[in-house]
Order: C-alpha cells, then structure tokens, then sequence
C-alpha cells in the first residue's frame, strides 16, 4: 500500500449528497481481474455523456481540477456497494484525500486499505473549504496526516480526527494482512475453543 | 450479574480475539461467501505474497454477478464477463475451495445459496465482498459486507479488523395491513432514517410486525439494512428460523443440532439493554412503497405523487432532488400510480426467494403483462427455480407473459446481459435505483414482488391493493 504522510495539492469541490459507488464508478466497469487502470472510469457517467465525451461542466474536467488530489464532498460519500473498485478508480485518477461531513462504512474501510485518507469534518468546516476550493487551481490546501492538520487555502489551520490504527498503517503503507499473521497464535486458540463449544460450525 | 447485552454485543463478544487499546479488534469470521467479481484481485493478493486460505472449509464461493439468466448451454459470450467467472473456478481449484459452478442445481445468488445451504447460522460471523451480505442477519448471524482488502484478509487469516460498531434497534409494532409485505416495511424504515441513518450502527429489527415475518420476509429486510448505511442487520433467532434450517445440507446434522438449537436460543437482546439509537414504527401505518428517485431514501407510498423540491430547505438535498427527478424524467406532483413503466425485474438478492414468487404468481395468475411492458422473473437459485417449477408458479407466470429465466443477479446490476436501454423505465423488486445502477440511462422504481407484477399488468405503478379492480385481460 503506499503510504501517506503529507500532501499539498489542488481540492475539488464536489457538494453533492449521496454520492454512490456506481456513480464513483459504474458496476459495468468492474469486470476486470485487475485493480489498476480504473482511473479512466471514475465518475464515469458524471464526467462523460452517452457518446463518450467529456461533460464540460463537471468539476473534474475543469482545466483548474484537472490535476486535482484532494476532493471536498457532499454527506454520505460512497454509499453503496462494497466495490473496492471506487477507492481504486479514485486512487488510479489521482485522488489521495477525500473530505466530507461522513462518509458510509464499507467505502471508508476500503479507501483507507488503498492510501486514501478520508477525512470527516463538521459540515460547516466542509462548507468553507468547499468554497475555498472553488476558487481553483489558484487554491492549494495541505494535508498533514501526522500533525492531523489541513492547512485551508487562507493559511486557517484545521485539525482532524483518525482512528489511530489506520493513521499507523496508512504513515507507514503497512498490510494489515502481516500484522494480524503475527496474531496467530490467538487465532489458533479462537478456533481452539469454537471447536469445543460450538463443534456444529 | 453482567450489564445487560443486546443480540449485537454477545455475537460480537463472542468473535474477538484480540482487542488493541483503542478498540480495534481482530473478529474471528466463522463463514466466508465468495463472488467472482470482488474476489479475483484478493486471490492475487494472496499469491503474491505465498499466501494460503487458512480454513477453506469456512469457504462457500459461487458465481452469480457475471452469469447469464437465458440458455446457459453456450457458455458466457461477454469476454469479461467470462474471464471473472472462469478466474473464479481456477482460483477455487488453486486454493481448494467448496464453489457452486455455473452447471450447479446449487448455483445462485450468494445472498440466496447461503441461507439455502444451511451454511448461513445464528450467531455467527459471516463476511462477503458484497454489501447485501447483512441479508444473513435475518438468521441472528452478524454478517458484514466488504471490500476486496478484506476479502483476501479473511482468506488469509479468517478474521477482519474492525472497531465495534453502535447499537441501533427499529422497532415495527403492530400489524403490517394487507397488501404489504418486508419490503414495505424496510423502504418505509429507509424513507424514514434515511440512506446514512444508521452509518456505524448495527440494526437489530424487533417488534410484532418482524417477528410475524417468514424467513423469507426477514431476508428482504435485513437485506436492506445497507441501504440504511448500516453496517449489518440482525434479527433474533426463533423457532421459524430453527424451523428454517432444519435438515438443510450445511445445517448441525442430530446430536450436534440440539447443542446448536440451546446455543442459538440464547442469542436474545437481554431485557434493558442499551441502544444507542432507537427508532420505532407502527406497522399499521405501512402504505405499499415506491422509489421515486435514485436514492432508496427516496421511497413515498404508492398512493403519494412525486415530491417537490421547493419544498426542501438544505440546498444539497434540494440540487440531489432535482437532479434526481431530472434523471428520472418526473414531474414533482405528478401521482405516482400515473407513472407507466416500460419494464419489470422480479429477482435480486432482495426478492427472489420462493415466497417472493409465489407472492408474484398470486397477482399474475389469469391476468396479462401489458403490451407495453417486458417483464422478467429471475428465481434467486437453481434451487428456488426447482421449487417454483414443481408449484408450477412457472406456467404461471409464462402464461401471462413474463419471461421465465435461469438464476444470477440479472438486471440487479447491469454486468450481465440484463440491463435496461437508456431512457427505460422499470418497476424492480432489487434494492438500488442509482442512476445507471439497472444499465446506463435506465430508471428504477423499487417495490415490492406483488407491486412489480401488478404494475406489470397494468402497464404503470400500481398500488397492489386496488387489483380487484384490474380487469382480468382474459
Ligand atoms: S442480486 Fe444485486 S444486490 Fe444482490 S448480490 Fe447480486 S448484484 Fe448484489
């Protein structure tokens, strides 16, 4: 996984509600075997129309946003399927950090699990740097994981909540999968003792 | 004496095996559901890195999302399509696991085959790459859906990490009125909490009208606990579920089924004890339920008319609003039983059990699908196909003109050959009407099994109950 320590990048504003994973990326994209190249179809509907080109007023195909790597989004950001393919699409798109008032469950084990910091905020806070980001490319904001810290365009300094497990992993690009390996023993005597009270299963 | 503990706490007591300072456990998972799309990625994973699946047995996987629902005999025409399915049946080899092949009377939606096995049970732990997963909850099993990092964590390991979520309990009182069914019920439940209502919680469903439920009924609403943005469902387990499960294939065979039964009686909410959230409807207000939108929060009864946005104060809802009505094509006022449909889905892991059938056939029968309307009917397993064929609900539903096909997802998700054209309008008994979610451009009204083949009929959305007066078209 790679790692994420500091970023400072261009944000886009994206205050829609509800934004769901086949809008992050349609389920007919998901017929792949791979989980790299799916930049090309996030937010495939909102950013393309039904010939394929590009949609001119969406945010991300603004000059301004084309380079962006910080999203500010709307309440309940990827709600939906359990797609791993949305924080793929978004990560291989550029996307490192997504702000939003909350965001659903699944997506937020999934993004931290590929890189992608989400961050939750009072809705006010999102408001404000929604508006900072519409002032574009003119407007970068930094991310500092470590500190918990979003420096706003305006130089306001913003502290930030993380589960601290997750922030470990994502400083240091860790596998979960190695760390709970080191716990088999604990495992082993889980399994130990289901088979004595519960032998059915 | 302990504090008293909801259903929630003791299952989940019961599954750590460790637990970090601030909360972060490491959950035993006692039964893994293995789709081909979320999972081939996972399997890399685990190859990559020497890694084995650490107890196959606790494994079940099946093709369901990719396969075609017409004549399978010429294998899968899409090339991606086939790849995912074909990868799965190599994996499953590799790795020795238990799959249900396309060629399996078995074969099915995972959601469906898991409870029909027997291999979904109370009080277990159950995870799957697929975010219906908290379907299983119907059975007091606490059933997670996941992404496909956990996916190949649970191979590897057989645990997930993840921090204890919050206790949320509905409570529907009362009686659910005549001509409304569970999925009423949930989409009146998600109209109400809405669609992040109950993020970070666990739903544990209880009251009158829940417990009076079938299994089946039961299935349909914890399946949609996820639209709810719940992390699970759960139900107490009863003598309908032990009824349920008795002599299934994967179920506690005699001697071991009563140790199972005592266990499973104990997996009650203990009398006072805390939820966090607590939300409380009575059954008899339940109207028959309609999406109007693309968002299952937007649901309305089918007596309502499309609701307005001018009337909605937060700007963000009132631009969601209005851009969903304009993906739908719907005017606000207009009554939604004036709304015709071009198409009809009964299938899904939401409802395409033998009771949503039977439920089904018991409007069509002696009546027509209207002219204007396809209408297909895709059975959740081969297993539910056999039983709706020997009730001989497929003559059924064949005379009056629905299409009769081969189990899988279908038009849940457009990834197979089922899918809407844009602009189609259907009346669908599966659980997301995003925009695109049924084909790109196609449009979604969520109802119940009986309100999908009465707007069949009919030709436009219908409430079920005023079918008395649908004239029988023979
Ligand atoms: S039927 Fe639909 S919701 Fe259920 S598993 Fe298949 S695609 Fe997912």
């Amino acid at each position: 996984m790679d790692k994420f320590t500091t970023l400072t990048a261009v944000a886009a504003p994206m205050p829609m509600v509800n934004v769901d994973t086949d809008m992050i990326i349609p389920a007919r994209f998901l017929k792949t075997i791979k989980r790299t190249g799916l930049g090309k179809s996030l937010f495939y509907t909102l950013r393309f129309d039904a010939d394929g080109n590009e949609r001119p007023d969406f945010v991300l195909n603004k000059p301004a946003y084309r380079k962006a790597e910080v999203l500010i989004a709307g309440n309940n950001f990827g709600c939906g399927s359990s797609r791993e393919h949305a924080p793929w699409a978004l990560q291989d798109f550029g996307i490192r950090c997504v702000i939003a008032p909350d965001f659903a469950d699944i997506f937020y084990n999934n993004s931290f699990k590929n890189g992608i910091l989400l961050i939750k905020l009072p809705e006010e806070q999102v408001a404000k740097l929604n508006e900072a980001a519409e002032r574009g490319a003119n407007a970068t904001i930094t991310v500092d994981l470590e500190a918990q810290e979003i420096t706003s365009p305006d130089g306001e300094v913003i502290k930030f909540e993380v589960d601290a497990f997750k922030k470990h992993c994502l400083l240091n690009g860790l596998d979960d999968i190695g760390l709970t390996m080191q716990k088999d023993d604990k495992i082993t005597a889980h399994e130990e003792k289901l088979k004595a009270t519960q032998p059915w299963l | 004496m302990s504090a008293p503990k909801t259903l929630f706490d003791k299952i989940w007591e019961a599954h750590v095996v460790d637990e970090d300072d601030d909360g972060t456990c490491v959950i035993f998972i006692d039964r893994h559901l293995v789709h081909e799309v979320t999972s081939p990625q996972a399997f890399d994973g685990l190859r990559d890195n020497g890694r084995k699946v650490r107890r196959p047995d606790l494994t079940l996987a099946v093709a369901d999302h990719n396969v075609p629902t017409s004549d399978r005999s010429q294998g899968i025409e899409d090339d991606e399509s086939r790849i995912q399915v074909e990868t799965l049946d190599a994996n499953c080899a590799e790795f020795g696991l238990q799959l249900f092949g396309m060629g399996d009377i078995r074969q099915g939606i995972c959601h469906v085959i898991g409870p029909e096995q027997g291999f979904t049970l109370p009080g277990t732990t159950l995870v799957c790459g697929d975010s219906h997963t908290a379907t299983h909850g119907a059975f007091g099993s606490l059933a997670f859906g996941i992404g496909t990092s956990e996916v190949e964590h649970v191979l590897a390991t057989q645990t997930m990490i993840q921090k204890k979520g919050k206790n949320m309990r509905v409570t529907v009182d009362g009686e659910l009125p005549p001509g409304c069914t569970a999925k009423d019920m949930i989409l009146a439940i998600i109209g109400k909490i809405g669609t992040a209502g109950g993020t970070g919680c666990v739903i544990e469903f209880a009251g009158e009208a829940v417990r009076n439920l079938s299994m089946e009924g039961r299935m349909t609403m914890c399946n949609m606990t996820i639209e709810g943005g719940a992390r699970a469902g759960l139900i107490a387990p009863d003598e309908k579920t032990f009824q349920y499960l008795m002599g299934k294939p994967m179920a506690p065979k005699a001697g071991a089924w009563e140790q199972a039964v005592a266990y499973w009686k104990t997996l009650v909410s203990d009398e006072g004890a805390h939820y966090d959230i607590e939300v409380t409807l009575d059954a008899a207000d339940i109207v028959p339920q309609v999406t109007w939108g693309t968002s299952p929060e937007d649901t309305v009864p089918i007596t309502a008319s499309v609701p307005d946005p001018a009337t909605e104060s937060d700007p963000n809802r009132r631009a969601k609003m209005e851009r969903s009505l304009e993906y739908m094509d719907l005017k606000a006022g207009t009554p939604m039983q004036e709304i015709k449909i071009d198409r009809m889905f009964i299938g899904s892991c939401t409802n395409s059990r033998i009771e949503d059938l039977r439920a089904a056939a018991e409007v069509a029968k002696g009546r027509k699908v209207a002219d204007t309307v396809d209408a297909m009917v895709v059975p959740g397993s081969g297993l539910v196909k056999e039983q709706a064929e020997a009730e001989g609900l497929d003559k059924i539903f064949i005379e009056a003109g629905f299409d009769w096909r081969e189990p899988g997802c279908s038009m849940c998700l457009a990834m197979n050959a089922d899918k809407l054209v844009p602009g189609e309008r259907c009346a669908s008994t599966s659980n997301r009407n995003f925009e695109g979610r049924q084909g790109p451009g196609g449009r979604t009204h969520l109802v119940s099994p009986a309100m999908a083949a009465a707007a069949a009929i009919a030709g436009h959305l219908i409430d079920v109950r005023d079918l008395a007066d649908l004239a029988n078209s023979d």
